[in-house]
């Protein structure tokens, strides 16, 4: 597909852009997209590159993968914990909260692989108390599963007894979460 | 007070023990960075938010002893002077945006000085510790538990993807920043060092002066220190480090000795004139200092001053700082006064050394 606006390079970018209420699909190559002011996240992607000399600077690479989340330009993210929007955190470069890293998770990859030699994924220490939460979460999970499975077995004595377990489990994560406040 | 007891006073105590390699190590150092889980990073808390932070690590950490690192005590920012903020800083418990950008900051530091926990920095938390000389596993080790025994009473933001959340992107997975410092003066010399900062760097190690500004390192004192903290274990930043810095400690070996055999001379007179300016210059600035320190460590370290104890290098980079120099005085003095009492301070140093 070639891009609709110099009908020059092929189109690398294709999101949909809403306009007074209606949706239009646009092709465009990058450089008329950074031209033609299509994407907002250019300039942050630049704001970024001053404070952070470069660490930000979206390559072709991640431009593409933006690409696939169809994403609309219009809308902000913004962090409901405490309020920092995506574009606030571009252009300081600093998350606000926690939650943050949940709230922009989609668009975090690039930057990480940047900054941390192609590394998305955390490969190391795992607090000591909520490690056994992060376990047992996990057995919960896998529980659940067992239980679909024994239900779909017609495997009633056995579900009603992993169905306790479940409870058993949950009960006990709740109760940490609880001790955990100060 | 006495120069002797002011320094006793000012140098931290673990800097007066040898560690492995300190010839050429200086010091190592860990960093972690932890963040509460309910609260705001510093950059967007509120006030109270931040008062809720310094009252929790006061009420639960304030005069607690961890292993060997006793009395923890807590300090506020707002109750020090700013000299006294520039002497942590010079001594390097603290960081210089601690000391000049957060007003609700806090620190604590235990006795030995070897353990400091910046609050609400850049995160809530930044727990450092130091060990003397090459001593990266040890230090890590220690940090892990002090992280282990901080858990116990603090929820940390932790995601099971990406690891422990810090405010900053380049710190998130394991918030470690591990580092080493090294005096690497025949590196220096030979300008080896040049060459072999780019093939660090491609290691994804960061190398710079702790000294002076930019790409310039005062007294050949470089530290090193890794970039990445997302998808590699604690250990594997660790064993990346420390094999670089085996190299490193390799290399300036062979540098000394190959000075020590073609250019002797050469060497020896450099080392003894640098050791004649400290010995009897009556003003000096610090990059001229930070110069003739070297000289004369690497003089000590190569056999040609025997007189001197090794230290001297360590104590006088930090006591010859502005903050340090003005703390003597006990007033604020212009850079050439500083130069003088920079001078004197020099004399009267090398002085108490003979006197042993
Ligand atoms: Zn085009
Ligand atoms: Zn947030």
């Amino acid at each position: 597909m070639e891009c609709q606006e110099c009908h020059e390079r092929p189109a690398t970018l294709h999101f949909t852009k809403v306009i007074n209420g209606d949706k239009t699909e646009i092709h465009v190559c990058e450089q008329c997209a950074k031209e033609k002011g299509y994407v907002s996240y250019e300039e942050e992607a630049y704001s970024l590159h001053d404070l952070l000399s470069g660490l930000f600077n979206f390559e072709s690479s991640s431009l593409n993968e933006q690409k696939q989340s169809s994403f609309t330009p219009e809308k902000t993210l913004k962090c409901s914990k405490c309020g920092m929007t995506y574009e606030e955190f571009t252009h300081v470069g600093k998350f606000g909260c926690a939650s943050c890293y949940h709230t922009f998770s989609d668009r975090l990859n690039p930057i990480f692989r940047r900054v941390h030699s192609g590394n998305t994924t955390h490969d190391g220490k795992i607090p000591k108390r909520k490690g056994t939460d992060i376990h047992q979460r996990k057995q919960l999970l896998d529980l659940k599963k067992e239980l679909q499975q024994l239900i779909k077995n017609e495997e009633f004595e056995k579900a009603a007894h992993t169905r306790d377990e479940i409870k058993a489990l949950e009960r006990h994560l709740n109760h940490d979460q609880g001790e955990g406040e100060w | 007070m006495s120069l002797e007891k002011f320094m006793n006073e000012a140098i931290s105590p673990w800097m007066k023990e040898e560690g492995p390699d300190s010839d050429i190590v200086m010091s190592s150092r860990i960093r972690l960075a932890r963040n509460f889980e309910d609260i705001p990073f510093p950059i967007i808390a509120n006030k109270d938010e931040l008062e809720e932070i310094l009252a929790m690590m006061k009420n639960n950490f304030q005069q607690k002893s961890f292993k060997n690192y006793h009395d923890l005590e807590f300090v506020k920012m707002i109750d020090l002077k700013t000299i006294e903020k520039r002497v942590l800083v010079e001594k390097h418990l603290i960081s210089p945006h601690l000391a000049e950008k957060s007003d609700l900051g806090a620190v604590l530091i235990s006795e030995n000085e070897q353990v400091s926990i910046m609050v609400n920095e850049e995160d809530h938390l930044r727990v450092q510790l130091y060990f003397p000389g090459f001593q990266l596993e040890q230090a890590l080790e220690h940090a892990f538990e002090m992280d282990d025994w901080l858990e116990e009473k603090i929820d940390f933001a932790f995601d099971e993807n990406r690891g422990y959340l810090t405010s900053c992107p380049t710190n998130v997975g394991t918030g470690l920043r591990a580092s080493v410092m090294m005096h690497l003066p025949a590196l220096a010399i030979t300008q080896k060092i040049n060459r072999m900062i780019p093939a660090i760097n491609q290691l994804g190690l960061v190398v710079r002066g702790i000294y002076g500004e930019g790409s310039e390192a005062l007294g050949n004192i470089f530290q090193i220190s890794n970039q990445v903290t997302l998808g590699r274990s604690e250990n594997d930043i660790i064993n990346d480090l420390k094999s670089v810095v085996q190299k490193l400690i390799e290399q300036e070996r062979k540098a000394r000795q190959m000075l020590g055999d073609q250019r002797a001379v050469q060497l020896e007179d450099r080392i003894f004139r640098s050791y004649g300016v400290l010995e009897h210059s009556r003003i000096i600035e610090s990059k001229e200092t930070a110069k003739c320190l070297s000289d004369v460590r690497l003089g000590i370290d190569m056999g040609y001053i025997t007189n001197v104890s090794r230290t001297i290098l360590n104590e006088l980079m930090i006591l010859t700082q502005p903050g340090f120099l003005q703390q003597y005085a006990k007033e604020s003095l212009s850079p050439q006064d500083r130069d003088v009492l920079r001078a004197s301070l020099i004399r009267e140093r090398l002085n108490l050394e003979n006197s042993y």
